[in-house]
């Protein structure tokens, strides 16, 4: 304020400053209230509290804080509400203090403020004037009153509004222009106060309150809703909150879930949603470019259902709920899905039925039962690629299904298998992703596809490898090309064969190592390897002629034989894969959910006003600067003339004021023109911009 | 009496009085501009569009009356941008064949050319501050207008671009880092022209300069590392016209407040060499300090009025978008927090009247504040403003 307080203070000397007061209590409490040192303090506390609110992740499940704080620190950030800063108690309080620090302040300047406005303060004294750092004396020929009209004239075209005092020694001139700047200050703040007034009544205060009093619970587990107990329900009557609800297609909601803490409360809605259908529109690329609801809004009060379809950025405002597209979801696919046995069944497929989000349990082979637990299922999937001429490409995957393999104690990894083969390399696959937890990356099986892109090559060539028969039948077959000079040989030969290829079967080249090591003493086992490789592998090849015999293949290609190496390293992965079955999505029926992110905020409209004060009062401000000038007009002691004492002063932009206080000058006193401006301070740039 | 009032120049004309003829004549030309749009297009136009139109039209006849050089720099951009535009026709891949699209009319062209002379301009202005001569500092000016112009029409061609690569795709080219670095440039560069045609002060390019060449170096790593220059479709979110007003909105309010931290560094730079070399010749090329507090003030003031809206129009679209005018999502708070800190570096002005190397240290700190709004919340936060990911 030091630039106002001269304004008004040298001019009149009037005890505008505080110092000049005797302290009242009263008065020190506002002083207290309404300062700069306060205020201050508030506003970079509230920049601190902010900064952790962003560097700490909010709003995080609170298992998971325990685990990256350790149950010391998380106690105490727990205690601190630094999970939800914003929402903190210390943290409103902060805001609170702000309001009320700002109100303080505009109560205060209010009165001084109102007397800038309307008070011209036509009691000033020569003496005083001199003392401005603007002011100019002049004596003139001209009579007083001849000079008081021109002053005026000059004074009103310069935008001036002006008061006059004349007692038979002097005329007084007081004059102020850019008053609206005053008004910037009380805009400003005021804003501010109207802006926090209206987030603090949409802010979950009111719950907050509720859960003090005893009236509320949160509820931390996730359970249906309807055995979430009373307590955790929040009535019609809340008049501001804000969350979500997923609800899949042609099921309905009455409730929307408010996210509290660690936990949640029930919003009871005065209407019912019913979701007909979701659609996504996508880009050629496969992106999504929008999403959108067909909803159907059941009210008691209403004669007809009300059909909107929102989508994103286009909510429906219905009796003051605004209802917005947030997200989407699976909400229940029907999966249809062959369990295939990656053994000796191979060609037996069990048809497990399932849903996304249910649980389903699946024998296997060897007599034992698995748990498959459907997590999602995604009808598009595209990945961007660079192809050879580092061009990005996007890769369709078309749909996957995610689920979880769980044993008899609940443990198991996680998996996620696409339903159509892909394109690796110039050959196809069905990927099968798998991975410990929802937080690692993907690691791929990769089951080679035959001709017709089916798995069928590939059930055939496992399941025969698994047959102890058949691995006979083709070691003795093998053992009989390698041309053993005796009967004994090829006998020990086709022996070792069916073996080698046992063990691969059963647990991939790891088993077969740990076999010969076991078996081979150490110097002689890197050529024993050597040896060992060769006949397994020629053991495999020929399993694999049998195969394409029975498929009816005669010549082998490059690309047949690159489909062996394929299936040998398919096999050799399986052990790692840690599932009997490889499961094959035959058909679903996609069922979408549309996540709704549903609010009743009474204090938007309160924000979007004090928003409009805020800026039209920065706008006034920066760029109308308050003027006042006082002139003292006398008759001049040694003759006709006028005797003249002109001052001025602005509470900012000296610099420019300086140079139109010159001007003002140069017109009043001097009589002169300026001369017209320079083009660099011409006529658009006489702003204080 | 000395002389008539009627012969004393008081009496200040009305501002449309103050308009010459060619003031008039650019006005008629916006005028035009319109009519002619909505004559070809209107039929294909909402009322939001066409809001667009009249306010981007408007815009542009008052800063032309407000400030010249704007007239020849919207005609020449403008002109450019309509020659691009043309010589693609409706094929993105008369990029290929096209010599004037090449090295001229696209936009990846105009983003090098605004670049090659952005950096121009930076060596230019900073041979000013060491020299005896203007001559320099005046090149380096040029340099920054054709900068700036290169810059703003890339940003107008691209425009086009996006459309011809799919016109379901279409957006204004301000939705990712690669694009909103361009704005910032050429946006930083032309509020620093004004500043300097206002103040005549030409040697604060050198410290200006600087931060916009850092900039580009930024933009230029950025699209030759993540190939960011490509164009992707918009994620749903951001496919609002809210998006139109509120990210240029911002970029006046960072370009402000990158000036005001650059004069800041000047005003220290001036404010030591005053105490240990008051006499040397480069201490006399530097701005005074008053001057310089005087546009680091106006650059701060700017831009805080800017971000002010621009936030205020980002809570209205958050409304629209998230179900929520304010979330605390990282970005927005970030943009608090840049705002607090500069509403309290104005209360210490305005109320405390502090001046001097506290408020230029201030005003530096401020930029840091401001580049971790901009980029570091992009980069080491999560949240819903998820686009324009490093
Ligand atoms: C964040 C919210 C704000 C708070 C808490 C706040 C608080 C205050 C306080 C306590 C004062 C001192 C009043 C006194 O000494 O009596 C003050 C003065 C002032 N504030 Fe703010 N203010 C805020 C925002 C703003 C904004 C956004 C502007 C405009 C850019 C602004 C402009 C001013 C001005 C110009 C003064 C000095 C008034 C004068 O010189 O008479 N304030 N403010």
């Amino acid at each position: 304020m030091a630039d106002n307080e001269q304004v008004a203070d040298a001019a009149t000397g009037d005890g505008r400053t505080r110092a000049s007061r005797k302290p009242r209590r009263s008065r020190i409490l506002v002083d207290f209230m309404g300062s700069m040192n306060l205020a201050i303090t508030l506003l970079v506390a509230l920049a601190i509290a902010s900064v952790i609110g962003t560097v700490l992740v909010q709003n995080q499940p609170y298992t998971e804080y325990l685990m990256d704080f350790g149950p010391f620190w998380h106690e105490i950030f727990a205690g601190m509400g630094l999970y939800q800063v914003y929402s903190a108690t210390w943290f409103l309080l902060v805001v609170a203090f702000l309001v009320v620090s700002t109100s303080f302040c505009v109560y205060r300047q209010t009165p001084g403020l109102l007397k800038d406005l309307r008070r011209y303060n036509l009691q000033v004294r020569e003496k005083s004037l001199r003392a401005f750092k603007a002011s100019a004396t002049g004596e003139l020929d001209q009579p007083r009153d001849d000079f008081v009209q021109h002053a005026h004239r000059v004074l009103k075209a310069q935008g001036f509004r002006a008061r006059e005092k004349t007692n038979d020694g002097e005329t007084v001139i007081a004059a102020m222009r850019g008053r609206w700047n005053r008004l910037g200050y009380l805009l400003t703040h005021v804003g501010i106060v109207v802006i926090c007034v209206g987030a603090l009544a949409d802010g979950t205060t009111l719950l907050k309150v509720n859960e003090w009093l005893g009236k509320l619970e949160i509820e931390t587990r996730s359970v249906p809703v309807s055995e979430v107990p009373p307590s955790a329900w929040v009535s019609v009557n809340n008049p501001s909150f804000r969350g979500s609800v997923e609800i899949p297609e042609g099921a309905s909601a009455d409730v929307v879930f408010l996210p509290m803490r660690d936990g949640y409360l029930v919003q009871q809605l005065p209407f019912r949603i019913e979701l007909e259908e979701f659609r996504i529109e996508r880009f050629s690329t496969g992106a999504e470019q929008s999403y959108e609801s067909d909803l159907v809004i059941h009210d008691p009060e209403r004669e007809e259902p009300l059909r909107h379809t929102i989508s994103v950025n286009y909510p429906l405002i219905y009796n003051g709920y605004a209802i917005f597209q947030a997200s989407f979801a699976d909400g229940g696919t029907q999966l249809d899905i062959a369990a295939i046995p990656l053994g000796a069944e191979a060609l037996r497929a069990l048809d497990v039925p399932g849903r996304v989000f249910q649980e389903v349990e699946v024998p296997t082979p060897d007599g034992d039962t698995r748990t498959i637990e459907f997590i999602n299922f995604q009808s598009e999937n595209v990945v961007p690629l660079l192809n050879e001429e580092g061009e990005r490409e996007n890769r369709h995957l078309g749909p996957s299904f995610d689920f979880r393999l769980m044993d008899r104690t609940g443990h198991g990894l996680y998996y996620r298998n696409y339903m159509r083969p892909a394109l690796q390399e110039g050959a196809m696959y069905f990927l099968s992703g798998v991975r410990q937890s929802p937080a690692e990356e993907f690691s791929y099986l990769f089951l080679p596809a035959d001709a017709d892109d089916s798995l069928d090559r590939f059930r055939t060539f496992l399941a025969m490898l698994h047959n102890a028969e058949v691995r006979q039948a083709i070691a003795r077959q093998v053992a009989g090309n390698e041309g053993a000079s005796d009967e004994q040989g090829s006998a020990a030969i086709a022996q070792t064969t069916a073996e080698l290829m046992r063990f691969f079967a059963e647990g991939g080249y790891a088993t077969v190592h740990r076999e010969i090591e076991s078996r081979v003493p150490e110097e002689q086992r890197e050529r024993a390897t050597e040896l060992m490789m060769n006949i397994l592998h020629a053991g495999l090849q020929g399993l694999y002629m049998e195969v394409l015999q029975e498929e009816g293949v005669v010549s082998i290609q490059a690309e047949e034989q690159r489909w062996l190496e394929d299936a040998v390293s398919a096999i050799n992965a399986i052990s790692l894969y840690d599932s009997p079955f490889y499961f094959h999505l035959e058909d679903f029926e996609h069922r979408e959910a549309s996540g709704l992110q549903i609010a009743r905020a009474p204090g938007q409209g309160t924000v979007y006003f004090g928003s409009v004060m805020l800026i039209a009062g920065i706008f006034l401000l920066f760029y109308v600067s308050y003027q006042r000038l006082w002139i003292i007009a006398r008759r001049r002691v040694d003759g006709d003339g006028t005797h003249v004492v002109m001052a001025g002063t602005s509470n900012r932009h000296q610099v420019e004021f300086e140079k139109r206080f010159a001007h003002l000058k140069r017109w009043i006193i001097d009589q002169k023109p300026v001369g017209s401006p320079t083009d660099h301070d011409g006529p658009h740039s006489n702003k204080n911009a | 009496m000395s002389v008539p009032h009627e012969a004393l120049d008081f009496e200040r004309p009305g501002f449309f009085r103050q308009l010459h003829l060619r003031d008039w004549a650019y006005g008629a030309l916006m005028l035009a501009v319109a009519v002619i749009s909505l004559g070809l297009y209107g039929e294909h136009m909402d009322r939001y569009d066409i809001g667009g139109l009249i306010l981007a039209v408007g815009t542009s006849a008052w800063l032309g009356w407000f400030w010249r050089p704007w007239q020849v720099f919207s005609i020449v951009v403008g002109a450019l941008a309509l020659f691009g535009i043309w010589l693609y026709g409706d094929s993105l891949a008369a990029n290929e064949t096209n010599f004037w699209l090449n090295y001229i009319g696209s936009g990846q062209a105009g983003v090098m050319w605004m670049s090659v002379f952005l950096y121009l301009s930076t060596v230019a202005y900073l041979a000013g501050l060491f020299s005896q001569s203007d001559f320099p500092s005046r090149v380096g000016a040029a340099f920054a207008w054709i900068g700036a112009g290169a810059g703003s029409m890339a940003l107008l061609v691209r425009w086009r671009e996006i459309y011809l690569h799919d016109p379901s795709w279409g957006y204004i080219p301000v939705a990712n880092l690669y694009e909103v670095f361009i704005l910032f440039a050429a946006m930083t560069a032309l509020m620093y022209l004004y500043y300097e045609q206002r103040t005549g002060s030409r040697t604060m390019g050198a410290f200006v300069m600087l931060i916009i060449a850092a900039s580009v170096t930024f933009l230029l790593w950025y699209m030759f590392s993540r190939e960011a220059h490509l164009v992707e479709p918009l994620v749903p979110a951001l496919n609002s016209w809210w998006m139109k007003i509120h990210v240029p909105t911002n970029f006046v309010g960072y370009g402000g407040f990158a000036i005001a931290a650059m004069l800041g560094v000047a005003f220290l730079i001036r404010h030591r060499l005053e105490r240990t070399r008051p006499d040397a010749a480069i201490t006399r090329r530097l701005p005074t300090k008053d001057a310089l507090d005087s546009v680091m003030y106006k650059a701060i003031a700017i831009g805080f009025a800017f971000f002010t809206i621009a936030t205020v129009l980002g809570a209205m679209w958050a409304a629209e978008a998230w179900g929520g005018y304010w979330s605390w999502d990282p970005k927005e708070t970030w943009a608090l927090i840049v705002w607090l800190n500069y509403a309290a570096w104005l209360h210490m002005r305005f109320t405390k009247g502090w001046r001097g190397p506290t408020m230029a240290w201030w005003a530096i700190v401020g930029l840091f504040l401001t580049t971790f709004a901009f980029l570091g919340v992009n980069m080491f936060l999560s949240g819903l403003h998820s686009y324009g990911e490093l």
